[in-house]
């Protein structure tokens, strides 16, 4: 079906050109004062500035081991994140806890707990499925490193970025 | 004697080339690229020192540390030879501008050539060979279209650049561009006659034709420099960078280059004719020629010079950012019909007027 598209008629300021783009030229120089003056806002100067204080309570950013109130691994080396984590960064072997040990009642303790943050995807499966509220998802997202070796994250670098969690399990400690 | 003029004449040249116009390049560049992200709302190069004022350092080791690449089906000789034949013309044309007055008794002109505008007129056709060359040396689709729509372009707006000052040397009523700035510091500025001899009945009414011919000459100008809203050779949309689509390195540098260096002294021919040249405006600081000029004063003319040829810059710019690109067949009628007949028409109505208002 056929129709007819109307063409404006064009009065004769807008025929000569000049009105319409000194009213573009005034457009763009307003916008080129308010981004000037600040008043316009543009992106933020990332290195400088960061996302740290705007970050939402539930920011899902690198995951880590965390300890309890008397600064004892809480993880348990159950395996349960090694095998839901979808892209399988994580590696942990287990060990026993020998008996003359203090916490000999908690049985198992990873010996190793890796992380490939190359292959980690954020998704916080470990964190829900952890029994022991041992992994948490912390604000750190700028995880950087100049080889692969570098990227995964042992053991002693999972407590550095986690840190000590208080009150959350006691179920090994005699505060119950 | 000879050599001491000599020496001289290459002091003013290495100065006003590779001290002045060559940084000014850069810095246009720099300044397009941040007025351009002010404009969208955007931050543009602040990374590289203070505000990003070292960028152009860092492009200009870029194109020198890129490949240069000569494609295998061009033809070669002419393939090297279109970027000096654009970068040449556009340095040379400097040749004839007054940048300043006067300074420790010389003359701030490199060549006080008495045909000063046909002399500009006359290089800076020359750079359309440059394109076409470039356009027809590639081998290639899109440097060929960009190339012959190049030609079109320059050459039918050349009419109206030429048409559209004469009204400009007929109130002046000189061809010798340093004379011409010195008759506007006595006796106000074409654009401004607020003082001087200017200031009457005629002076006044004279300020239609002129502001006529300045707005034709700026806008052949942005035509002639091939920057938008007339960016058709390049239009990155259609012909992917058009005539320079298969140059590399340093080669493509020197398009962009003398693109940016045909910009400024269009800039400055337009302040010397229209705005006074390195005159101060309300005839402060104002000289006729004749007695010797102290230092200062010359060095005070020769920054508002380079101060007007900035302003006129970012007014380039600000334009570039503003408006769409024409189409080819509206371009070569706002050229061929309309700037050609106001610009005949402009001849007249100045003749006119300068014969029956005394």
């Amino acid at each position: 079906m056929a129709f007819v598209v109307r063409r404006p008629q064009l009065k004769w300021w807008e025929k000569i050109y000049l009105p319409v783009i000194a009213k573009g030229l005034v457009i763009t120089m307003r916008h080129f004062i308010r981004t000037l003056t600040g008043r316009t806002k543009v992106t933020m100067q990332y290195p400088e500035e960061k996302w740290n204080d705007q970050l939402p309570e539930h920011y899902r950013g690198a995951p880590a081991l965390v300890t309890d109130e008397q600064d004892r691994e809480r993880c348990v080396a159950c395996q349960l994140c090694e095998f839901i984590c979808p892209p399988r960064a994580i590696t942990i072997i287990p060990e026993e806890i020998p008996s003359e040990d203090k916490w000999a009642k908690v049985e198992k303790r990873p010996r190793a707990f890796n992380i490939d943050m190359i292959r980690c995807i954020y998704c916080g499966l470990c964190e829900e499925v952890c029994p022991e509220q041992a992994i948490f998802l912390r604000k750190d997202y700028a995880i950087t490193g100049e080889s692969r070796a570098e990227m995964v994250h042992d053991k002693a670098r999972l407590y550095e970025i986690g840190g000590r969690r208080v009150g959350l399990v006691n179920k090994w400690n005699d505060l119950k | 004697m000879d050599f001491i003029a000599l020496a001289i004449s290459a002091v003013k040249i290495v100065g006003l080339v590779f001290l002045v116009i060559m940084p000014m390049v850069a810095y246009a560049v720099w300044a397009e690229r941040r007025v351009s992200a002010l404009i969208q709302d955007r931050v543009g190069p602040n990374r590289v020192g203070f505000q990003g004022l070292l960028q152009p350092v860092a492009d200009g080791l870029k194109f020198i540390l890129k490949e240069d690449f000569t494609p295998k089906n061009v033809r070669t000789g002419y393939y090297w030879l279109a970027p000096a034949l654009t970068m040449v013309p556009a340095l040379l044309t400097c040749a004839v501008l007054p940048f300043g007055s006067q300074l420790f008794g010389e003359p701030m002109v490199i060549a006080n050539l008495n045909a000063g505008p046909l002399f500009i007129f006359a290089i800076a056709s020359l750079s359309v060979y440059g394109i076409v060359l470039a356009g027809w040396a590639s081998n290639s689709k899109y440097p060929f279209l960009g190339g012959v729509r190049s030609t079109s372009q320059m050459i039918s707006y050349e009419i109206s650049l030429g048409l559209s000052i004469i009204p400009v040397l007929m109130i002046l009523g000189d061809l010798n561009l340093g004379r011409m700035v010195q008759d506007q510091s006595v006796n106000g500025w074409l654009m401004l006659p607020l003082w001087g001899d200017r200031f009457s009945l005629k002076g006044l009414l004279l300020l239609v034709p002129v502001v006529i011919s300045f707005v034709v000459f700026t806008v052949s100008m942005f035509a002639e420099t091939n920057r938008l809203p007339f960016d058709l050779p390049e239009c990155e949309t259609e012909l992917v960078a058009g005539y320079h689509t298969e140059y590399s390195s340093m080669k493509f540098a020197l398009f962009f280059l003398g693109e940016y260096a045909a910009m400024i002294i269009g800039s400055g021919l337009a302040v010397t004719l229209f705005f006074g040249g390195w005159s101060l405006p309300f005839g402060w600081l104002s000289w006729d020629g004749k007695a010797d000029l102290p230092w200062w004063q010359g060095l005070i003319h020769m920054a508002t010079f380079f101060g007007k040829v900035v302003v006129f810059i970012l007014f380039f710019i600000w334009v570039r950012w503003s408006l769409p690109r024409f189409r080819f067949d509206q371009l070569m009628r706002l050229g061929l019909v309309f700037f050609f007949e106001i610009a005949v028409i402009n001849i007249i109505l100045t003749a006119g007027i300068m014969m029956l208002v005394k």
